[in-house]
């Protein structure tokens, strides 16, 4: 026994000799940080430099496997899921990984930022952080794509269209992202080129640097009210604080970091068991139509917002305020980098992280239920309530008809059931007069289209008759006083059920000024 | 510094002279100093020069794909043009026309072919020209619908509803022996195939009656 521990210091030593760790190693692990930093609040930047390694290693393991090439990528990948003992596992974990890495990297921004850890002299490990964000959204994109199915080929698609919003060098950039003219052989081959070595490449060295200073100019103290940042004094003051009220990093502070990185790495694992892996859907086919490309979870906000601006602000928008955001996140530390740390003194900073949680919340749910989105087989597949139908006349069935033979279920639901892009219909003859109905049907308007070329005037009296009986039964249809003057009094009341009027009055005189 | 001086630091003497002679041995001599920087700045400039030649190449390398947007296309066939019937909208597909081998299905694209009248078509791109996704063809509205964010086109392929800025992209055709041609061989976007127009600010003019 002591033999073999004798043996274990000269190795040791001769080891040492020649890499001399020993200091700087003990250095980092025993330098003194202050008190109350060891808190379960500074543990996110460690779980995200954990979670990179578990990419790192479980990519490593997964490229044994897969074919970086368009032709075989998505069978390569069916082989990993079904034939390759747990190669599902290996890619749920890495599917998992990389959405938690994503998830923690902004939790960390978020906790930085509120702590106010980016003022002097930590600006620059501030910036870096903005780096490594970016490559980390980058890498959950690009990895998207290695995933190549249907939502890869479409989602290379819609990258390809807001590059080719660039002015001048649209073109250019298209044909660069793709690596030629068309979503092909040559873009899967340089995706994964940049997944595999240039951002992690990128990514590991930015990482290092940013845990470099972290080490060098110690951790962001807790965040005291009234306790201001000076570019004069901070320096002193804080070797004061870690000096007087201070502790070594290991173990005071470290163990709380081993338990959440673990805690974390056992969640990834958990979700990857119980989930599996993500995909791969369809086969990267173009020709294959029938398909809803969505992106991943990341990325479902940017999906909603895409289809809530208006066109005409579209492309300023999607150009400029990514570069304004990230010009922000850069210059913060420059404006703002003296003075109050505390939340409890930073009201706007509150309201900042606040709002844009609430906001990302807000348009990755509409993400995950896309109103916008027609329902494109509703026509088909969703049949009218049989009680909208009772005792109804046949020129009111007729419409029902047309109302489903012309997709207007895609986009507007009746009875629960249909598209979300327009409103539901269960009472639209309470809101609009049968005028109204047919003048829409014919014009459209906002976001419907115009039907007045694609349904003869004897489909739209049958379609605005059939909207006439959508009402309450204690509630009567909307109409017109004016019409009431003409018609002599045969406007509906209360008492009348709808389907009675519709019928006989639209004969004659609408068909003709509905001309389209 | 005189040019005597200059002259006199020839190797063999700066050896002679560096460790015995007091005033040499200081490391802040501006002759020794000046010596090595200037091998120093020599040899950065060196390492310049060649990495300005390396990257003529690499650059031209890495620039390959931005080429003109016609290199890229050529007439590609439909099938014979009387399988269109007019009157109607057909899906119709397409090989790209620089196919690499390694490209599997991604080579196989598909349009819409309207076809007015006899010997007279529109060739409709797939994609939005939103942001590039599949539209689906619904004959019996005589409408295409976008499955990402709801953008519509009437049967002409202009603009009905939705975000789209413009109505479907085209492709040019031509008939030649019996088949119909289109000149096809990149992906559809703003930048290649039209500029940003204007959205007319009246909805619903039914601009399909043209």
């Amino acid at each position: 026994m002591q033999q073999l521990k004798q043996t274990a210091t000269r190795v040791y030593d001769w080891l040492e000799l020649r890499l001399r760790f020993e200091a700087p190693l003990k250095d980092a692990a025993l330098h003194p940080v202050p008190r109350n930093t060891a808190s379960w609040w500074y543990v996110f930047g460690s779980a995200a430099f954990t979670l990179l390694f578990l990419q790192i290693f479980t990519g490593i393991l997964l490229a044994l496997v897969y074919v970086p090439s368009a032709g075989e990528a998505w069978s390569s990948l069916n082989v990993l899921n079904h034939q390759i003992p747990l190669g599902w596992f290996l890619r749920a974990l890495h599917g998992w990984g990389s959405n938690f890495m994503v998830a923690i990297v902004f939790i960390h921004m978020a906790q930085v930022f509120l702590f106010g850890s980016y003022k002097f002299p930590r600006e620059l490990t501030w910036i870096v952080g903005v780096f490594l964000l970016l490559m980390t959204l980058g890498m959950a994109f690009t990895g998207q794509v290695l995933r190549f199915d249907q939502d890869a080929y479409w989602g290379l698609g819609i990258g390809a269209s807001i590059a080719s919003r660039v002015p001048f060098i649209g073109g250019g950039l298209v044909h660069l992202l793709l690596g030629g003219a068309i979503i092909a052989g040559a873009t899967l081959s340089r995706f994964f080129a940049f997944h595999v070595f240039v951002i992690p490449g990128a990514l590991l060295l930015f990482a290092f640097v940013h845990v470099w200073m972290v080490l060098k100019l110690g951790i962001n103290e807790w965040p005291m009210p009234g306790r201001l940042v000076r570019r004069s004094i901070y320096l002193a003051e804080y070797k004061q604080l870690t000096h007087q009220d201070g502790i070594p990093f290991i173990p005071g502070a470290f163990w709380k970091d081993l338990v959440f990185s673990g805690a974390i790495l056992a969640a990834v694992a958990v979700c990857a068991f119980v989930c599996g892996p993500y995909g791969p859907s369809g086969q990267p086919d173009p020709s294959i139509i029938q398909t809803v490309p969505k992106p991943d979870f990341s990325f479902l906000w940017i999906y909603t917002v895409l289809s809530y601006l208006p066109p005409e602000m579209e492309t300023p928008f999607i150009l400029i305020a990514p570069l304004l955001a990230i010009a922000g996140l850069l210059a913060l530390p420059f404006f703002a980098s003296e003075g109050e740390k505390s939340w409890h003194r930073r009201p706007v900073a509150v309201l900042t992280v606040s709002t844009i949680a609430v906001c990302w919340g807000a348009l990755t749910h509409l993400g995950t239920t896309t109103p916008w989105s027609p329902h494109m087989s509703a026509w088909s597949g969703d049949p009218i309530p049989v009680r909208y139908l009772q005792s109804a006349t046949p020129l009111v069935r007729q419409g029902a008809v047309v109302f489903q033979a012309k997709q207007c279920r895609n986009c507007h639901s009746i009875g629960g059931a249909g598209g979300e892009r327009g409103p539901a219909l269960d009472e639209v003859a309470t809101r609009m007069t049968i005028d109204q109905m047919r003048f829409k049907v014919v014009t459209g308007g906002g976001n419907m289209p115009a039907y007045g070329k694609n349904l003869s005037p004897a489909e739209i009296e049958a379609l605005v008759s059939f909207l006439e009986t959508l009402h309450p039964a204690n509630e009567p249809p909307a109409y017109d006083a004016s019409r009431r003057a003409v018609d002599g009094g045969s406007a509906p009341t209360g008492s009348v059920p709808a389907p009675q009027n519709s019928a006989p009055q639209p004969a004659a005189p609408p068909g003709g000024n509905s001309g389209p | 510094m005189s040019n005597e001086e200059h002259t006199s630091s020839t190797p063999s003497a700066q050896s002679a002279t560096a460790p015995v002679a007091g005033e040499a041995s200081n490391p802040n001599d501006p002759r020794l100093v000046s010596r090595r920087w200037l091998l120093f700045k020599a040899s950065i400039a060196l390492n310049g020069i060649i990495g300005v030649v390396l990257a003529v190449p690499i650059l031209r390398y890495f620039f390959a794909p931005w080429r003109k947007d016609a290199s890229f296309n050529s007439w590609v066939s439909l099938g014979p043009s009387n399988a269109f019937p007019a009157g109607e909208t057909r899906l119709a597909f397409y090989k790209n026309p620089s196919a690499n081998s390694w490209d599997g299905e991604t080579d196989n694209v598909a349009c819409y072919v309207r076809s007015e009248s006899a010997n007279q078509f529109s060739v409709f791109a797939i994609n939005c020209a939103h942001l590039g996704c599949p539209v689906r063809w619904f004959p019996q509205s005589q409408l295409f619908m976008c499955p990402c964010h709801g953008g519509v086109y009437y049967a002409d392929g202009s603009r009905a509803s939705g975000p789209p800025e413009r109505g479907l992209f085209t492709y040019d055709w031509k008939i030649a022996s019996g088949e119909l041609l289109i000149d096809a061989g990149q992906m559809p976007t703003l930048s290649n195939s039209a500029k940003l127009v204007k959205i007319s600010t009246s909805n619903g003019d039914c601009s399909c009656s043209s």
